[in-house]
């Protein structure tokens, strides 16, 4: 029978130069269920599907609040990104404790990037199972972070990770132009119509699967500089999912057009 | 002599009797962090509409000696934050090389140094508050200048306890004593910064670094001064006092070579 030989830790390349470990891990972001992240010039959005392990368990929550002005989306291993999470809580307490700011984004992101890359570099330990959308507001603007098992870390203008996320990022690269200039309330919309075209045939968006986080600067003449993270989640995203229906009874004549067209 | 070398040329057990080891202070607290040796004087600072002004002399005093004469005080951090120190140089000097790591540090992510004056201040404080818990204190008090996360000018003091203290106009170590009061009645606390000029806030610093230079006996009449506005900072570090008018110390009676 074929033997891997080049699996059995996290710090051998095979000859091909690969790491095994590390590609096994990234497998693990995929079994996870699927989160997208989308930006436009003053928001950040963040909706997840969340999945309950048996009819009668709760579901697993899908997005983390790390501070007021920044949040991740997790796909994997939950427990590995609960250890994540708590340590950009501690760092961003850290940054407002010492120098009275909220961590800038791409600094705690580069801290967990360095974090998971030693992890594919000494022996003994494994690589983090887990792929993480960081989103949040900083001085300069709101931003999306894409974070990856190999400790790879991108700046996205919109992402999606998890199981059947390919259908959510071909939603997201059609609309990319969209998404720059349209409201906050039109870009949770967008979240969510990704977030729907991973649905298998029998599955649909619900108040209990579904859940959208949302940071931004704050609108003008608005109290304090940021809109401070909201988590949408349960009877709060009634409203959510009614414009997303509502903008899908509108998109459906639109939809034709395209096809005739093509 | 004897055939033990380690007792050669020290005085004799039995000539001088044994040595007396309590001379030698070998436990107890370290002492030498506990006050400052090489020092520079006050730092003084005022807000005025759309920016801070802060000046310090530059000197740097032994004791009551003026060993260094040309000891720049004022440290400019990022765009638009500038540091004055007083107190022990070598501890400013090290603060200086904590400052120059965050500013590498900072510059390092994508959108360069955000830090303002405000947040430096926060970390400085820190810092002090650190050390003189660990009974290590950096001898310094410190004003910062700047701009706040909202842009407007910010002006703060630390001290090498870690105690904060913010106004419109502050002086730290004599220029707390001299300077204040000039500071006051030049600009009474129910006067907005807003109707503070520049060119006020510069020219009452100036008589306030003058009135210093005569009354303080650790000043210098060569200065450095450093204007933060939205436009940046202009920092000018060889100036000197004009105007001095010595006509006063004839009148002075009580000490020095003259009796009566």
């Amino acid at each position: 029978m074929f033997r891997n030989n080049y699996d059995n830790d996290a710090v051998t390349f095979s000859p091909q130069g690969r790491i095994f470990q590390v590609e096994y891990a990234q497998e693990a972001v995929k079994q996870g269920s699927v989160v997208v992240g989308l930006v436009n010039k003053t928001h950040c959005v963040l909706v997840g599907l969340k999945r309950n392990a048996e009819e009668l368990s709760s579901y697993q929550k899908k997005i983390i609040e790390i501070d007021s002005h920044m949040a991740i989306a997790i796909a994997g291993l939950a427990s590995d990104a609960r250890v994540l999470s708590n340590f950009m809580k501690q760092q961003s307490l850290g940054s407002k404790m010492t120098y009275g700011r909220p961590i800038p984004l791409d600094r705690i992101v580069g801290q967990i990037g360095d974090r998971a890359q030693t992890n594919t570099q000494h022996y003994g330990k494994r690589p983090y199972g887990v792929g993480l959308l960081v989103g949040g507001v900083d001085e300069a603007g709101p931003h999306l972070f894409e974070f990856q098992p190999s400790g790879l870390t991108h700046e996205m203008s919109a992402c999606a990770i998890g199981a059947r996320s390919q259908m959510a990022r071909t939603y997201l690269e059609r609309n990319l132009d969209k998404f720059m200039d349209c409201s906050r309330d039109e870009l949770i919309t967008h979240g969510l119509r990704a977030l729907k075209e991973t649905l298998s045939q029998d599955k649909e968006l619900t108040v209990d699967n579904t859940s959208v986080g949302v940071v931004g600067m704050a609108a003008e003449g608005a109290k304090g500089r940021i809109e401070s993270f909201k988590l949408y989640e349960g009877q709060e995203t009634v409203p959510l999912l009614e414009a997303l229906e509502q903008s899908e009874s509108a998109g459906a004549g639109e939809g034709e057009s395209m096809e005739v067209d093509s | 002599m004897d055939h033990f070398p380690g007792t050669w040329g020290r005085p004799r057990n039995d000539v001088y009797g044994a040595y007396d080891p309590t001379y030698l202070q070998t436990t107890g607290p370290k002492t030498h962090t506990s006050s400052p040796a090489v020092t520079g004087t006050s730092v003084i600072g005022v807000k005025f509409n759309g920016g801070v002004v802060l000046a310090t002399d530059n000197l740097a005093s032994y004791g009551s000696l003026a060993r260094f004469t040309d000891v720049k005080r004022l440290r400019v951090f990022g765009d638009n934050a500038v540091v004055g120190f007083g107190g022990d140089v070598s501890d400013m000097q090290y603060i200086d090389r904590l400052l120059e790591s965050i500013d590498i540090r900072e510059n390092y992510s994508t959108h360069g140094n955000m830090l303002n004056a405000k947040n430096l201040h926060t970390y400085l404080a820190k810092v002090f508050y650190k050390r003189r818990s660990e009974f290590n204190p950096l001898w310094n008090h410190v004003l910062v200048a700047g701009f706040d996360v909202d842009g407007k000018p910010f002006l703060s003091s630390a001290d090498l306890l870690g105690t904060t203290f913010s106004a419109p106009h502050l002086a730290t170590g004599f220029g707390a004593h001299l300077a204040v009061p000039i500071l006051r009645r030049r600009f009474p606390e129910e006067m907005p910064i807003e109707e503070i000029t520049r060119e006020e806030a510069v020219s009452a610093l100036k008589d306030c670094l003058k009135v210093l230079f005569y009354r303080d006996a650790r000043s210098i009449d060569k200065y450095s001064i450093a204007v933060i506005t939205k436009e940046g900072i202009d920092l000018k570090e060889d100036e000197q006092i004009e105007g001095q008018s010595w006509a006063f110390a004839e009148r002075i009676r009580g000490y020095g070579r003259q009796t009566n």
